[in-house]
């Protein structure tokens, strides 16, 4: 053993005494153990102080030796670089570097410690009182106080983590593996369900670990390892070790954390457990006292004291003064005076304890003071004595020289998750704590998390809630042979929470991690608060890390005192997820960089990408091709050369994204009728239509091209973005309004590519491909699609396309789609076929006013306001949307209209979604009369081109408006919505 | 994150579906209905505390549209059926 280590006993504990690990604390290099935690390590050197409080910057001690500590937090630097880490669930690594937070230049010598002289302007509320409004400047002290606030500093770097998630399906999670884990894990485990059994530490027991009783002939500690071993070599049963569950979500699902999983590659593992059934074993956590100067280090609570020296065989002090209100501490303090630590005096707040367990403890040399109470710690660095009261003569004090006080207030069954199923604990007043209330969920809470303190408890609860648990779902139940321990006698106490005898100085915390006080308290009340949750609020108390799983139970208790009410009227603030820390790595597991969101890509995808496109995210998760830079080109002129060589020559573009649904049946006609405004009962074998669908609010829901392939079968093509849309919205109908239709709608996106070629010369590049069918209009004219051979492969071939020119859509089986697009590619050459990215298609989309759904579809157009009243048949009976166009048409109005805008300054071209106002309008708040929904520099125009939507528009053709950009106010001529071949002439012949 | 027992499926995740709306017909003949009753069926839906059935679609599973009575005070779903025949 080293030198250092002066506080470790020579014998006993969980650690592995064989070898010892270095790490340091503040650049001082110590030594611990394997088993070891960060905390127990540092109070085997001797550490007390560990750190400074967030507020006041007070010195800080170990306070707890679990996952509810407010002060033990580090920031661990090296490989690390991470803030916020518990000392006291940290396990001890070989180089581990950590240091204290929340001071400086250091952890002995702090200016921020100046706070504590000044707290009159930390009180409760200190936010809104000292530093909002006069004499106070926000913008001068917040970034002060942002400075100053805080436990740790984020990393600078990114720190690799390996994280990843499993799904799992259990018929019984216990979550929790001490006493009552345990037993209702074997209850469970021997009806034969499939078993989960989660508990954060890294061996089992839970307070068996540290436990001096022995169960079934055992010591606790070999009682946990026995039946361990036999939940492990059942093949129905999962146990986890280091393993928090965090939340608990509807339908019993539940996120367990899982750190340092063993065989396995990854720091942490986030487990998605849906289990048919519950037993929450989380076990209690004992709160302290609440009395002047209750945070000097040396004052911790009972039961950590006892788990130091059980698990970590660490004296946590040479001389303990213990202070309780109820009777679980007397055990405490006969197993530590028995372990060699010397105990003063146990101060008890009962007038009258059951003299037996005093006299237990008397013999052991412990002075019981009875009446009596701890006014106040005394020290500053550490703890050096307790000043101690009767409560009958509260006046009178007496010091007891003593470098720890122990403390116990009382014990709080951990009902997080319990809680956050819905459920409202209630207050149990035999108790004075929280116990569980009606689980909405199938889950059952048992042992101390059910208020059933004593380990005979424990023991029975856990084994009866494993046999209920797997009765409720029909497995056979083994035979009764509930674990037996020696008698212990259950939880006596009388509700005390803070000590009654007044100190004359000195500050009581409530809630250590963020200090506030009691007093804190009590001014809320003073000024109005009465909720639980406005005060914590308020004064901040339970709202740090440990999100006060320590100090709420005082907060309810010293707030019920002022308020004068029972604690439970008080009730608790909501429990929230999650119940300790988890860091983004493991929340987002594998799900990083391109696997956040994978993109869908189509058979030309990889084409694309290796000829240098700069490529987007496009509608529906694909990646798209923006625009092909030719090299030194910037994108303003690649999208001007793409979009001129449409109209000029040829572009060849991926239509492969496009939603496509192949419609099948005798109903398919009487669907489509019933789906678009527009008529489809004429459409002849062959052909296509264009139509708009509609909402059932009449607004624009997409637009499709639809083509009819045989008497029944039809191939409609969506927009890309608003497929998955379209396709819910079209099968919603099918399935529940019109079931009796007969009509099968199949998505069949990916199986086409689709690639469109247009411009004036896009015929001749298809008959350079080996295309021998007569293209010629007559043979095949605007919206017509043949079966046709193109470079060798059968392809359907259509007049169709969004560039407002002679187009060609190429339809081929993906599989093929590479070799055509070559094929084209190669055939184009000498034609001066480009290649066209998604943003020369806007551009040329603009250029003829092709209203589009994502654009100017903004919930209040309809198709008559976007001018495409022509493809809108209110003759038909009914279809979707009609209804309300028919009320649009009866309510009138000045209805918006979609436009177009030419701004006087060619150059200019507003952003998307300025908007428009009246020539003159006033500067400040102008009445606005519409908004640009999309503007772009046409390179077939040769000028600055817009769309717009603007109220009445199409009655202000020829008029000038103003486009009000933010710092720019620019005149615009309204014109109609089209700026090329305003006849359709080159589209059609 | 509820548990959808889809009748087609079984039990899936929540997360599987979307949800679309309270189950209300579609009107069977739309111009009969005044302009009040048409705004209602389109917009005023009652949202109810309590009980409530509603479509919907299991858009990351077999895609077909069910019906899912839930409790909206709890998230306990009550039923999940097929649509019609």
């Amino acid at each position: 053993m080293s030198d250092a280590q002066t506080r470790r006993l020579p014998a006993g504990g969980e650690i592995d005494r064989s070898r010892r690990l270095r790490f340091r604390f503040n650049r001082v290099e110590l030594e611990g153990h394997p088993g070891d935690t960060l905390a127990s390590a540092l109070l085997a050197n001797g550490v007390r102080m560990v750190g400074r409080s967030f507020k006041y910057h007070r010195p800080r001690g170990i306070v707890t030796a679990g996952a509810e500590e407010p002060n033990a937090i580090v920031q661990l630097g090296g490989d690390e670089d991470e803030p916020n880490a518990r000392a006291t669930t940290l396990e001890l690594r070989e180089g581990m570097q950590a240091r204290s937070v929340n001071c400086w230049p250091g952890l002995r010598f702090d200016l921020g410690a100046l706070n504590d002289r000044l707290s009159g302007l930390f009180a409760a509320g200190f936010y809104y009182k000292t530093f909002i409004g006069p004499p106070g400047d926000w913008n001068l002290y917040g970034p002060l106080l942002r400075r100053m606030a805080g436990l740790g500093t984020a990393p600078e770097r990114r720190v690799e983590r390996s994280c990843e998630k499993r799904f799992h399906h259990c018929d019984v999670l216990v979550a929790g593996a001490g006493p009552t884990g345990l037993s209702a894990a074997l209850a469970a485990a021997r009806s034969g369900a499939r078993v989960l059994v989660v508990d954060d530490g890294p061996v089992p027991g839970g307070m068996l670990r540290e436990s001096t009783v022995e169960i079934d002939g055992m010591s606790g500690r070999e009682w946990a390892r026995e039946a361990a071993a036999e939940l492990d070599a059942s093949p129905r049963v999962t146990r986890l070790e280091r393993s928090s569950v965090v939340g608990c979500y509807d339908h019993n699902l539940f996120n367990v954390v899982e750190r340092s999983p063993p065989l396995s590659f990854v720091d942490e593992r986030l487990w998605k457990v849906r289990a048919r059934r519950v037993v929450l074993a989380t076990g209690a956590s004992e709160r302290p006292l609440v009395f002047a100067d209750n945070d000097r280090p040396g004052v911790m609570t009972a039961s950590a004291a006892l788990a130091y020296l059980g698990r970590y065989a660490v004296r946590p002090g040479a001389q303990a003064v213990a202070v309780t209100n109820n009777s679980s501490t007397y055990s405490v303090v006969r197993a530590l005076a028995d372990a060699g630590l010397e105990v003063a005096a146990l101060v008890d707040l009962r007038p009258q304890p059951p003299p037996a367990l005093a006299g237990e403890i008397e013999s052991r040399g412990v002075e019981v003071l009875t009446g009596s109470a701890v006014v106040r710690a005394l020290g500053t660095r550490e703890v050096r004595a307790a000043e101690v009261a009767s409560l009958a003569r509260p006046r009178e004090r007496r010091r007891i020289a003593c470098d720890l006080v122990l403390c116990s207030g009382g014990w709080d069954p951990r009902v997080h998750l319990h809680s956050q199923s819905g459920a409202r604990p209630r207050y149990q007043p035999r108790l004075a704590c929280f116990v569980p209330g009606e689980s909405p969920l199938p889950q059952r809470s048992a042992g101390a998390a059910s208020g059933a303190f004593a380990l005979r408890d424990c023991l029975r609860e856990g084994w009866e809630a494993g046999v209920e648990t797997c009765r409720d779902l029909g497995f056979s139940v083994p035979a009764a042979e509930t674990p037996r321990c020696s008698e212990e006698a259950p939880l006596e106490i009388e509700a005390h929470w803070e000590s009654p005898a007044p100190a004359a100085r000195g500050k009581a915390f409530v809630d250590l991690q963020n200090d506030v006080t009691s007093e804190d308290l009590r001014q809320s009340v003073l000024e109005g608060f009465r909720s639980v949750e406005h005060v914590k609020r308020y004064t901040t108390a339970g709202m740090g890390t440990d999100q006060g799983k320590l100090g709420n139970a005082n907060v309810i208790g010293v707030l019920s005192r002022a308020l004068s009410c029972d604690p439970g009227e008080v009730g608790t603030t909501t429990y929230r997820p999650p119940y300790v820390p988890v860091s983004f790595d493991t929340i987002a597991g594998r799900e990083r960089g391109e696997l956040v969101l994978p993109a869908r890509r189509t058979a030309l995808t990889d084409w694309i990408e290796n000829a240098g496109a700069v490529m987007f995210e496009a509608g529906a998760g694909y990646r798209r091709p923006l625009y092909f830079p030719k090299s030194g080109e910037d994108m303003a002129a690649a999208v001007a050369r793409e979009a001129l060589a449409c109209r000029t020559s040829a572009g060849i573009y991926d239509g492969s994204p496009l939603g496509k649904f192949e419609l099948r049946g005798p109903g398919a006609v009487t669907f489509l009728e019933r789906v678009h405004a527009n008529r489809w009962d004429d459409l002849a074998v062959g052909r296509g239509r264009f139509g708009w669908m509609l909402r059932e609010d009449g607004r624009l829901l997409d637009d499709a091209v639809t083509f009819r392939l045989g008497e029944e079968r039809y191939l409609m093509f969506v927009g890309s973005g608003a497929a998955l849309h379209v396709e819910a919205h079209l099968e919603r109908l099918l399935q529940l309004e019109w079931p009796g239709l007969p009509v099968f709608l199949t998505v069949v996106t990916s199986q086409w590519t689709n690639i469109c070629v247009c411009g004036p010369r896009a015929r001749e590049v298809l008959g350079s491909a080996g295309v021998e069918d007569d293209l010629d209009t007559p043979a095949l004219p605007f919206l017509t699609m043949r079966e046709m051979q193109v470079a060798g492969v059968p392809a359907l071939v259509a007049r169709a396309g969004y560039t407002g020119e002679l187009s060609f859509e190429v339809n081929v089986r993906a599989r093929d789609g590479l070799a055509v697009w070559k094929a084209l590619l190669r055939a184009g050459e000498p034609l001066g076929l480009t290649l066209v990215g998604s943003e020369a298609s806007m551009v040329m989309r603009c250029e003829k006013g092709f209203v589009s759904a994502g654009f100017e579809g903004d919930g209040i157009v309809n198709p008559f306001d976007a001018g495409y009243g022509w493809a809108v048949d209110m003759s038909k009976e009914d279809f979707i949307g009609r209804r309300s166009l028919a009320r649009d048409a009866r309510v009138g109005g000045i209805r918006p209209k979609v436009v177009g805008l030419l701004p006087e300054d060619a150059t200019f071209v507003p952003p998307d979604g300025t908007p428009l106002v009246e020539c003159g309008a006033p500067l400040d708040s102008p009445p606005v009369i519409g908004y640009v929904s999309q503007a772009c520099h046409s390179p077939n125009v040769g000028r600055a081109i817009a769309l717009a939507v603007h109220d009445d528009g199409r009655r202000r053709i020829g008029e000038r408006i103003e486009v009000a950009a933010i710092g720019r106010r620019a005149a615009a001529l309204v014109t109609r919505p089209c700026f090329v071949d305003a006849a359709g002439t080159r589209m059609r012949d | 994150m509820m548990l959808i027992p889809c009748p087609f499926c079984g039990p899936r995740n929540e997360d599987e579906f979307s949800c679309w709306s309270e189950a209300i017909p579609r009107p069977a003949d739309p111009s009969s209905l005044s302009d009040a009753q048409w705004v209602d069926f389109v917009y005023n839906h009652r949202n109810p505390k309590g009980p409530v059935r509603e479509q919907w679609w299991h858009a990351r599973g077999c895609r077909r549209w069910i019906l899912v009575e839930r409790d909206t005070r709890t998230h306990d779903v009550l039923s999940a059926s097929a649509a019609a025949p």
